[in-house]
């Protein structure tokens, strides 16, 4: 059960990231005062795609709330961040950013600290 | 040259929206696990309980802190990279560690000391690339 439910929580946070890291791009910069969250819901609304990255969110959150009633921290924390691994490899592959040496170096060190924050 | 005001702004916008999205996780995780604690009834599957703990003050403020830190990550993810978002929010590992040990009085082991400046020291070098690769617009050549 537990792997099951890891598994769950990693392909819906990858997903989601994915997603809504797709459509954020494509509606253009936002920002975050009053007027900008209110903006921000509009975009939410208008594009099916964003809805479906935040459901997967959900799914991510209630996973995660499910594993770390039956295991330590010390496992859910580090198993999690196998999503950071997959995503930032699908950033480079199905969104096209460039990552570079100096950014994928900072990628791992933080990879390596989260490992050992959680740990 | 004559659109680097214009980026230096943007990228004045971009850290003052991770700011704004640290301090809102940071103020929700906590409301949040302060509010939980204080709720008697231990959570399973029915759904009908996590409305209920939502009763308490502490974590209705911690769910719409977290809600509103979700919306400025969205915002975030319209302003730079996948790959350059997720290192540099990792940054909120660093503050949970040190809110944990200066309010919660909790210990903190030299393993996770070590993990800590890893990650500061990783989104610090994340955080001097450029932040968005796939916008036209950022890359002239």
């Amino acid at each position: 059960m537990k792997w099951v439910l890891v598994a769950a929580m990693v392909v819906a946070t990858v997903l989601g990231d994915l997603l809504q890291s797709h459509e954020m791009k494509q509606a253009g910069e936002q920002s975050v005062s009053a007027r900008g969250f209110a903006r921000l819901l509009y975009v939410i609304a208008q594009r099916r795609l964003l809805i479906l990255g935040i459901a997967c969110n959900a799914v991510s959150f209630f996973s995660f709330m499910a594993l770390v009633q039956t295991e330590p921290l010390s496992f859910a924390v580090p198993a999690s961040s196998a999503s950071f691994v997959l995503e930032t490899l699908l950033a480079k592959f199905v969104l096209h950013e460039r990552l570079g040496a100096r950014r994928t170096a900072g990628a791992l060190a933080v990879l390596a600290g989260v490992v050992l924050v959680g740990g | 040259m004559t659109n680097l005001p214009r980026r230096s702004s943007a990228l004045l916008k971009t850290y003052s929206v991770l700011v704004f999205f640290l301090a809102l996780k940071a103020a929700g995780n906590s409301a949040m696990a302060w509010g939980m604690k204080q709720v008697p009834e231990r959570m399973s599957i029915n759904p009908a309980l996590y409305l209920h703990a939502m009763l308490n003050p502490f974590v209705a403020l911690g769910v719409v802190a977290l809600i509103l830190a979700l919306l400025t990550r969205m915002a975030l993810f319209s302003l730079a990279d996948l790959s350059f978002v997720l290192p540099v929010t990792a940054v909120g590992y660093v503050i949970a560690v040190f809110l944990g040990k200066v309010f919660l009085h909790e210990t903190v082991t030299h393993q996770r000391w070590l993990g800590t400046l890893l990650i500061f020291g990783g989104a610090a070098l994340v955080g001097s690339t450029s932040r968005n690769t796939t916008a036209p617009a950022e890359n002239p050549k």
